[in-house]
């Protein structure tokens, strides 16, 4: 077995969880400024997801390349997020030009 | 490097370890699997945030959804990923039965949190929520996916427990292939509930 470390506090890694769940919370009904909220609750789920990972589906103490392979999808799904991005700008803009007229702009098409 | 995976690297042989880990080629495929899943998901996510930033009339979720249910439900999956390690360290251990304990208590977990969330389903089809709008269509979509994950992952649970006995502190490696699975459902949630409930 390759098990030669200590085992992680899970109950403190609970503990962190289950804080940054209140947190979450407590930032999306404060509020605050919409982009403030919305960078504080990708950051406070981002950081519960590699707790997750790190600890509890143990990549701190895999090797390197298993890490790797973990964070490419997150790494391809931004891209691809920024990438439809544009799709979703153009319909905002349709909307915007042509607010009343739905059947006009689907006709455009 | 182990004298079997030196004797695998003569020409034409198959090393007999799995070169990133080497306890298990199950492993190192449940994290190729997760890979791939993570896509399914991540894919339906960009989707949902193409389509809600490109409609300014996208309805504010806790006005429709309930904050509070969920966050209990977001709870009690954090808890049930908590009895699975600890399912795992009781396995390594060589405590059958506290392994076996810590794998109901975190089907159950799996299971409340289902129950919930057919509740809370119920609820807002009862009060009007259909896939006819975008917002009812990508809430359905991706909690559903994921209810789909979790109901898996509780018939998975059973199922390890059922074979419990051919697992002991030499032989585990299924039990810790099972934990990757679960732990993964537990951070789809996470992700599924900042974005669609609460941003």
């Amino acid at each position: 077995m390759a098990e030669s470390h200590p085992e992680p506090n899970y109950m403190a890694i609970w503990f962190w969880l289950a804080l940054l769940t209140v947190l979450e919370i407590w930032v999306a009904q404060m509020g605050i400024p919409k982009a403030l909220m919305i960078s504080g609750l990708i950051g406070l789920a981002v950081a519960k997801a590699a707790l997750v990972a790190l600890y509890f589906m143990h990549l701190k103490f895999e090797r390197r390349t298993l890490g790797l392979i973990a964070l490419t999808p997150p790494i391809l799904l931004i891209l691809l997020t920024f990438a439809v991005y544009p799709d979703a700008l153009g319909a905002a803009l349709d909307r915007i030009t042509n607010p009343k007229q739905p059947a006009a702009a689907a006709a455009a098409h | 490097m182990s004298h079997a995976a030196a004797a695998g690297h003569a020409i034409g042989v198959e090393p007999t370890e799995s070169p990133l880990t080497p306890e298990s080629w199950g492993k190192l495929g449940m994290w190729i699997f997760l890979a791939g899943d993570a896509m399914s998901f991540g894919g339906l996510l960009a989707g949902y945030a193409a389509l809600r930033f490109g409609d300014p009339a996208w309805p504010v979720p806790s006005t429709i959804l309930g904050i509070g249910l969920t966050a209990v439900m977001t709870f009690i999956l954090i808890c049930s990923s908590v009895s699975m390690v600890k399912a795992l360290s009781a396995v390594r251990h060589g405590d059958h039965q506290r392994f076996i304990m810590w794998i109901l208590v975190t089907a159950f977990g799996g299971a409340i949190f289902l129950g919930c969330q057919a509740y809370e389903w119920t609820h807002l089809i009862d009060h009007g929520l259909s896939t006819a709008t975008l917002f009812g269509a990508t809430f359905f979509v991706l909690t559903g996916f994921h209810g789909l994950h979790v109901t898996s992952g509780v018939i998975y649970l059973l199922v390890i427990a059922a074979l419990g006995s051919r697992f002991d502190a030499e032989s585990n490696n299924a039990v810790e292939i099972l934990g990757l699975y679960w732990h993964f459902v537990d951070l789809v949630w996470i992700l599924i509930f900042t974005f669609v409930y609460l941003i």
